[in-house]
């Protein structure tokens, strides 16, 4: 079991400073509030809490998209608010891949070719190993029969799973995923978690996953609950509970 | 490389009709600029190379550059001089076979001599003033088109036929002379002779037409009593480039003014520079307008594909491949419209090359004079291209700057 091995090995793979980030305007609206937290290789760990809570605001902050008001994001030990975009987008090629709550693919390529978009950019492999890659990517997800459509041409719990598989293209050693079973049914979700749950025990891969879903978070190795923007608990789930 | 060229295919097909419209739009200002930058660089052509054919390239006159100076000059400095009488000068080119015959040793071309002065032709009571212009017929054969021009009788008769004379149809009209007749010539010193007509000539040039007759030199220097004397040499080239540097070297070595047909159409030419300017400005202005058929569809995308640029930037591509990919767009839109564009041009050009007209006035032209050079297509693609990028530019780095986490806010 992966809950065996020690959660943080050496520097932690993501740490979170004093995260705070706050919309400005004439009411300026507090959407993370000092937030900190190291999640070390080989973590799933899952953030829960109520709607508008900040989930996906954090999740952005530590995905590099958006810059914090207050606090920084370390990378292997690394601080990332002094890098210049171009850095943070190759951090973002290389080591992170994200599932947005509203999957988002583009709707002018077929599943296969969403999934095959950031190994493409990152240009490790070539072009037939690539197309391999993203059909076994697809394959662990069911989604076997559907590589060559396009996302119009999918249900919205299989354009998920796309949105999933796309994440682990480059294989990145950090994912972030917002819902990403938000819209599937309880058979899909088991897929997609033990897809997920055997690419961290496999690989080390870390995955931090926003979810609504009390059940599958108490199956993960740690729970950060949030309440408006600050962390409220953040507990792990001894292998007992888990099983 | 390929994707960015894969992403930026997929908008254009998305916005397939609009992507036609501004392609159209820049088709039919390279097209445009294409076919007029011929028809103009045709009719420059056209003129200059009639012009070329009509007039020598080099001219040496009887003139000084500078004024001659008067005697009382060169022994007294002073500002100026009252009551002086100016030495008379008779004029003309003297030793003219010495100097024909060292200019004869290095032109590459043909010369021909000239002595021309004012008489008036009387026919049948009829009074004309005319320039006459004594020539040696085959010399004068070599260096201009008269030849062609002549209209009944035969130039070459100047030589066999003593006191024989050239005129201009309208001349002949208006004296009431015809061909065979013989008028008397008399010269402003009032000497008289008696020439016969043997040749009638049309150049299309009225003031040639009406007041220029040709008779033999020796019969000319007879009558306008400069005898061995020219005022005029013509020289047609073999290269008509050399002309410039022809006309240097002669004056200096004669010591007369000698005038290359450039200098002496220089207002022509500076007339052509302008119109030259004028069309590129034109040409210029066409295509920035179809630039902005460019900016517009550019933009009009980057807004629908706000989305799919949150996507890609969040999985990591930096903005200079966002920036990229828009401007490729407008690239792309350029190099079509410019390929279209040349076929276009093309098509204009040949169809206007066919178009006959008839003018009955001046010069005869029997076509539209077309000039196509690689030149053209090229100067119009590449300012199609660059207004094309820079039409691209400004939308494309406003897509690069977009924050993926605002579009992805606003999303949901
Ligand atoms: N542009 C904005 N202007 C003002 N308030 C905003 C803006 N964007 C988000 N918010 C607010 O910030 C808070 C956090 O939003 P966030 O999307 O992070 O919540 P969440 O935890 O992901 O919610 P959910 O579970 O519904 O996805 C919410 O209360 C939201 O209303
Ligand atoms: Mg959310």
């Amino acid at each position: 079991m992966a809950g065996d091995r020690p959660l943080v090995q050496g520097t932690p793979l993501l740490e979170a400073r004093g995260l705070t980030r706050i919309l400005p305007g004439v009411v300026p609206v507090t959407l993370v509030q000092n937030v900190s937290f190291t999640i070390g290789c080989g973590e799933f760990v899952a953030i829960t809490g109520p709607s508008g809570s900040g989930k996906s605001s954090l999740l952005y902050l530590l995905g590099l998209l958006d810059r914090p008001t207050a606090g920084e994001v370390l990378i292997h030990g690394k601080a990332t608010h002094t890098l210049p975009k171009k850095d943070l987008a190759r951090i973002r090629l290389e080591q992170i891949g994200f599932v947005f709550q509203f999957h988002f693919l583009l709707p002018e390529f077929s599943a296969r070719d969403n999934v095959m978009i950031p190994m493409q950019r990152l240009g490790a492999l070539t072009p037939k190993q690539q197309k391999t890659r993203a059909t076994d990517l697809l394959k662990n997800f069911g989604l076997a029969d559907y590589v060559d459509r396009l996302p119009a041409e999918l249900s919205g719990g299989q354009r998920q799973r796309v949105a999933v598989a796309r994440a682990l293209a480059n294989a990145p050693r950090l994912i972030l995923a917002d819902e990403p079973t938000g819209s599937l049914d309880s058979r899909a979700t088991e897929q997609v978690f033990d897809t997920l749950q055997s690419i961290v025990t496999e690989t080390g891969t870390s995955i931090v996953a926003v979810t609504h879903d009390m059940d599958l978070a108490s199956r993960m190795q740690r729970r950060i609950h949030l309440v408006d923007g600050a962390i409220d608990t953040d507990q792990i789930l001894p292998p007992s509970v888990r099983d | 490389m390929n994707l960015l060229f894969k992403i930026a295919g997929t908008h254009v097909r998305n916005r397939l009709r609009q992507t036609i419209v501004s392609t159209l739009g820049v088709a039919l200002g390279v097209g445009f600029s294409i076919a007029m930058a011929a028809l103009m660089q045709g009719s420059q052509r056209d003129f200059v190379e009639s012009l070329i054919n009509a007039i020598p390239h080099v001219e040496i006159r009887d003139e000084k550059r500078d004024p001659t100076l008067q005697p009382a000059s060169r022994f007294y400095q002073a500002v100026a001089f009252h009551g002086l009488r100016p030495l008379d000068d008779i004029g003309g080119i003297r030793n003219p076979t010495e100097a024909m015959a060292s200019l004869r040793d290095w032109v590459d071309g043909n010369l021909a001599q000239q002595l021309s002065g004012q008489a008036v032709l009387r026919y049948s009571g009829q009074d004309l003033g005319m320039t006459l212009v004594g020539v040696v017929p085959t010399d004068e054969l070599s260096v201009s088109t008269i030849k062609d021009d002549m209209r009944r009788g035969r130039f070459e008769d100047l030589a066999t036929t003593p006191d024989s004379l050239v005129i201009g149809d309208s001349a002949a009209g208006r004296l009431g002379a015809d061909l065979g007749d013989t008028v008397t010539v008399t010269s402003a010193s009032g000497l008289s002779k008696r020439f016969k007509i043997v040749g009638i000539f049309h150049k299309g040039v009225s003031a040639s037409d009406e007041a220029l007759a040709y008779a033999p030199l020796k019969a000319v220097q007879i009558l306008l009593e400069k005898p061995n004397v020219i005022n005029r040499i013509t020289l047609r080239l073999d290269t008509i480039a050399e002309a410039p540097a022809v006309a240097e070297r002669a004056e200096r070595q004669l010591g007369y003014k000698a005038v290359s047909w450039e200098e002496a159409n220089e207002g022509l030419m500076e007339a052509f520079a302008v119109r030259n300017v004028i069309m590129y400005t034109v040409v210029g202005a066409i295509l920035v307008v179809a630039g902005f058929g460019i900016f517009n569809i550019i933009s009009t995308i980057v807004h629908e594909k706000a989305r799919d640029i949150a996507i890609l930037k969040s999985l990591g591509f930096p903005e200079h491949d966002i920036q990229l990919i828009f401007v490729l767009e407008g690239l792309v839109i350029g190099i079509l419209g410019a390929l279209a564009g040349c076929l276009l041009g093309y098509g204009l050009s040949s169809y206007l090359s066919t178009i006959r007209f008839e003018f009955s006035v001046g010069r005869e032209m029997t076509h539209l004079p077309i000039y196509m050079s690689v030149w053209h297509y090229a100067i119009a693609s590449g300012i199609a291209l660059i207004s094309a990028g820079v039409a691209g530019f400004f939308p494309a780095r406003r897509a690069a700057r977009l924050n993926p986490v605002d579009i992805i806010r606003g999303a949901t």
